[in-house]
């Protein structure tokens, strides 16, 4: 395969991705937001609280119509760019997404429809239905979504046909309860709840400091802290989760991550600071805690951690065992009935994809010399100093998150946060963080398991469509051309909202609003 | 649990349904788009014409996006050939539907008439462009594809985006755009009063009886077409492997199964009566009555199409046996069971809930409805 294609291809799907991620989080954790909002309106009756709902939920809407506009593209993406992974897992890559159109699109999208338009024309309680069911069609999609992924990075519950030349699925059981998926699934909406409970806190702490609307600020605030304070502890111990999955499914990914390039004794130490030299395989000015990682990584004191230099010359293995399958599934697609040829691919099968990573310096594997192979075992493992860096970039904002909530719920649980200036504005400057820590996630999870799109079955450079690099380029262009006005409307329109205010609702309660001689309220700027 | 031809049948089928219900829900929505700037004249009017979908087109959307899906997991084949292969054709659908959720979304958050008209333009776009490359793509799969795959079941496009743009082809896109106008205008009669209505009631008369000339014209057109046959192989019980069967070509064999089940003829007479009773409907002003009869059209049009190409999706006129049928290109038994016990519990509380929502919020739009809640509404 032509290599330009290959990193083309990648790149666009990386920033596709990462842009329609932008959008993804603050939905997944605004909708939980809105349904609280919604409750204390339901339950006390008091406009203020409808008024939130309103308020927030119109800024939730900028949001969502991005989300939408850029998850088409992910859709079909697969199809278009990436032919050949395609063919090659949509037995069982496609369920997933077909039943997550079904399950979780339908009533996310039907529902948010009715939340914005029924206030009028359904009673409080069949409203807060409707918000409630948006909010489960929400994460019910995050959940197929990263069951799918989850499948990419652990592939459980499926096998290869030669007759089709494509894996398909044993167990649609064992693919749904993967313990990867399960654990991203976790982590990732957490990662949302942490992203919409600064959003709010922040602006609200905004109104705080300004002074304006200070008893629609103040509700707000306390419901983010108190929301905001329980997924930032939930990120970080499911994130821990998640750090055990993959030390358990993807040696290649914790050993990079974690800068082990030699196997230590059991339990290993935890590096927080070290400069990782790719070319010399080695770290240095390493600040090490001492059986920390053993125990995170492997939840016991005996069980050990393998390190780069090690899965390497294991892979080495794999990759002969590889070439071989290789060899006989070649002779027996062009003899399906052969019993001998048959038993000769059967006892490799388990190292094919292996085999295939030679396919990207070599067109016939039979060609691949011992310095061949061995660049092939190098390059199972990422590249380390960005997943390093990225993984610790992570995981240190995480930690403050979980600072920024404890301060805020612990001032607004002794109601003295409205005179905490410096809160205030810590809160206002950190809403960006979990956009940064979000992203940094997904490179962490998605560079890390190069050079597979499947992880031990597919090796990325196969996954391509029939391209040309040219077409690629020119649809990157477009995509990034397109994103980019998209989203100077989007933020030129949230910050007008959010600036605004609650009087954007026009109901004549808020900052700037003044009532009319008609009664009617307008506003009294020039803003509209 | 069903045996594997009769699984694949069944997906066949579901499929159709799928591409209909698109068509119906989602269609309605692109009409209404593709309609805005002629419907609308004033600024309000265009609201009102926007409200009208407000609510239900972003459900309505999860048609298409779970047409996709249910391909890529029914028959991963077509979903691998068809978008990499129409790669540009596909990338224009996506971008004309970018202007979609941030035109519904934001056009009328703020007021300068430029804006305004800027997104007024990308909704036309977003609801005319895709019918007509949904057309385009349907009149080349009539005509037979470039593709081939290789031993390890690589595919392999040899057209070009210009290529697709034949007169056959164009003539099916102009099929696609009609019906789909005519679904969104028999819509507008429905949810619009006096002069909205109006124009939207010319334009239903106007694109019902386009739609019934150009499918007859396309349906004459199609009988002169080489088809293909299966000759050897490719057997509706077999593992997918689309090169282990022969595939001719033959002049009319696009009509060979309305000879063999003469019944299947419904088909194309639905799409013809009930596009004429939809016209009809528009003229006594029974709005109602002629959006169910349009929808009878989208149903009766790609029905017909579909049982053309039967048990042919995709067949390649380069390499005539690499060609994609309904028995060769489909996901694995225990694949395609599994899809079609969540197909039938999801569709039905689907389309419930679709239900609740157009009731909820049934009746007219209103200029002066726009006008109190301009700041709530679209
Ligand atoms: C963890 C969550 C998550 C992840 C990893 C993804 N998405 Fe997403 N997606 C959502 C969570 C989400 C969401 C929260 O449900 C969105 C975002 C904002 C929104 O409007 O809905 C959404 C919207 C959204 C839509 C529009 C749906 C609609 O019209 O309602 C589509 C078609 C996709 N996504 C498809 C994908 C695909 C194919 C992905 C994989 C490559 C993907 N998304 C990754
Ligand atoms: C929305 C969240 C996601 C983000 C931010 C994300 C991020 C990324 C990034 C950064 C890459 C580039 C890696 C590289 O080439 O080095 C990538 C590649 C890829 N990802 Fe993801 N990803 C996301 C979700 C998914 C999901 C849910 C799937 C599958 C269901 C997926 C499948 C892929 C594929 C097929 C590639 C291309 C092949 C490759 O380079 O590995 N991604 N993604
Ligand atoms: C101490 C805190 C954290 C730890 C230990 C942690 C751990 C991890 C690990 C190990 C992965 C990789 C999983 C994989 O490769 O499959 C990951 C991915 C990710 N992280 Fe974190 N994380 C932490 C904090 C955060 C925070 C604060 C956010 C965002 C607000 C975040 C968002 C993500 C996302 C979106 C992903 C990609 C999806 C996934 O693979 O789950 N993480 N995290």
């Amino acid at each position: 395969m032509n290599e330009a294609l290959v990193d083309i291809s990648r790149l666009q799907f990386a920033v596709t991705a990462l842009y329609h991620f932008l959008f993804v989080p603050l939905t997944l954790g605004m909708v939980w937001i809105l349904v609280i909002m919604e409750s204390a309106y339901v339950i006390t009756k008091q406009e203020i609280y409808r008024d939130m709902t309103r308020f927030w939920g119109k800024l939730f809407g900028i949001n969502f119509a991005l989300g939408v506009t850029t998850g088409i593209t992910m859709e079909f993406q697969f199809g278009t760019n990436w032919a050949y992974y395609s063919h090659y897992v949509g037995d069982i890559f496609g369920t997933p997404l077909a039943i997550e159109g079904l399950m979780a699109f339908f009533l996310e999208s039907t529902f948010i429809g009715l939340f914005f338009f029924g206030w009028d024309r359904l009673s409080r309680g069949k409203h807060l239905l409707v918000t409630i069911l948006m909010a489960i069609g929400s994460n019910l999609s995050a959940l197929w979504i990263l069951i799918a992924n989850g499948w990419m990075q652990d592939p459980v519950g499926a096998h290869f046909n030669y007759q089709t030349m494509r894996m398909e699925m044993s167990s649609m059981w064992d693919i749904v309860f993967n313990p990867v998926a399960q654990a991203k699934f976790v982590h990732t909406v957490s990662a949302g709840y942490v992203t919409a409970a600064c959003f709010v806190l922040g602006i609200s702490s905004w109104y705080i400091l300004k002074g304006r609307d200070l008893p629609f600020a103040r509700r707000s605030f306390r419901i983010a802290a108190a929301f905001g304070f329980a997924s930032a502890l939930s990120v970080i111990v499911l994130g821990d989760e998640s750090g055990y999955t993959v030390a358990e499914s993807q040696q290649t990914k914790i050993a990079a991550m974690e800068g082990i390039w030699d196997t230590e004794p059991a339990p290993a130490a935890l590096t927080l600071f070290a400069i990782p030299d790719q070319a010399n395989r080695t770290n240095h000015y390493e600040i090490r805690l001492p059986y920390v990682m053993g125990l995170i990584g492997t939840r016991s004191t005996t069980k050990e951690i393998p390190g780069i230099k090690q899965i390497v010359a294991r892979n080495k293995q794999r990759i002969l065992n590889g070439q071989q399958a290789v060899i006989a599934l070649e002779a027996l697609r062009k003899a399906p009935q052969d019993a001998a040829l048959r038993a000769a691919f059967e006892k490799n099968q388990g190292d094919l994809g292996f085999g295939l990573l030679l396919k990207k310096y070599v067109a016939d594997v039979r060609t691949a010399t011992p310095a061949i192979i061995d660049q092939a075992a190098w390059s199972t493992i990422p590249n380390v100093a960005p997943m390093f860096w990225s993984f610790r970039l992570m995981a240190g904002l995480g930690f403050s998150f979980l600072l920024l909530f404890g301060c805020a719920f612990w001032f607004s649980l002794r109601n003295r946060f409205a005179g905490k200036t410096w809160l205030l504005k810590w809160a206002l400057l950190w809403i960006p963080m979990p956009w940064i820590a979000a992203e940094l996630g997904w490179v962490v999870a998605e560079y890390g398991r190069q050079p597979w799109t499947v992880y031990g079955l597919l090796p990325t450079h196969l996954s391509t469509s029939s391209l040309t690099a040219g077409s690629v380029v020119a649809s990157l262009s477009g995509f990034v051309l397109f994103y980019t006005g998209l989203l100077i409307a989007e933020m030129f329109l949230m910050v007008k909202s959010a600036r605004l205010g609650p009087a954007s609702l026009g109901t004549g309660r808020y900052h700037q609003e003044t009532a009319t001689p008609h009664g009617k309220p307008q506003l009294a700027g020039k803003e509209a | 649990m069903f045996d594997y031809p009769t699984i694949k049948f069944i997906w066949w089928l579901l499929v159709g349904v799928l591409l209909i219900g698109f068509a119906i829900m989602d269609g309605h929505d692109m009409g209404v788009g593709a309609l805005l700037p002629f419907v609308g004249r004033s600024d309000t009017e265009r609201r009102v014409v926007i409200n009208t979908i407000a609510p239900h087109w972003d459900g309505n959307q999860v048609w298409f996006i779970t047409a996709g899906g249910a391909i890529f997991a029914a028959w991963p084949f077509v979903y691998a050939t068809a978008f990499s292969g129409f790669y540009w054709a596909m990338l224009a659908v996506l971008w004309s539907l970018f202007f979609r959720p941030v035109g519904f979304d934001y056009r009328s958050k703020i007021e300068d008439p430029r804006w305004r008209a800027f997104w007024d333009w990308g909704l036309f776009v977003g609801g005319f462009v895709p019918p007509v490359i949904f057309g385009v793509a349907f009149g080349n799969l009539l005509q037979g594809v470039p593709f081939h795959f290789d031993d390890t079941l690589r595919v392999f496009y040899e057209g070009s985006f210009w290529a697709l743009l034949n007169p056959f082809a164009l003539l099916c896109g102009l099929v696609s755009a009609s019906m789909i106008l005519l679904q969104g205008a028999t819509y507008l009669m429905l949810r619009t009063e006096e002069k909205m209505a109006q124009r939207a009631r010319r334009a239903a008369m106007l694109f019902g009886v386009l739609t019934i000339v150009l499918f007859v014209l396309g349906g004459l057109w199609v009988g002169h077409l080489d088809g293909y046959v299966i000759t050897a192989g490719g057997e509706a019980a077999a593992q997918s492997n689309p090169l282990a069967k022969t595939v001719v070509r033959a002049a009319g064999a696009w009509l060979a199964n309305y000879q063999r089940y003469p019944l299947t003829m419904a088909l194309p007479l639905l799409g013809i009566v009930s596009a004429a009773a939809a016209v009809s409907l528009a003229l006594v002003r029974k709005a109602g009555l002629a959006f169910i009869a349009s929808s009878l059209v989208q149903a009766g049009v790609i029905g017909t199409a579909g049982v053309s190409l039967f048990p042919f999706l995709l067949p390649s006129s380069s390499d005539p046996r690499s060609s994609l049928t309904a028995w060769d290109a489909t996901s694995s038994q225990m694949t395609l069971n599994t899809m079609f016990w969540a197909a039938l519990i999801f569709t039905p509380i689907v389309l419930s809930y679709t239900a609740w929502c157009y009731r909820v919020m049934r009746g007219k739009v209103t200029e002066q409805h726009i006008r109190t809640n301009s700041k709530s509404v679209y």
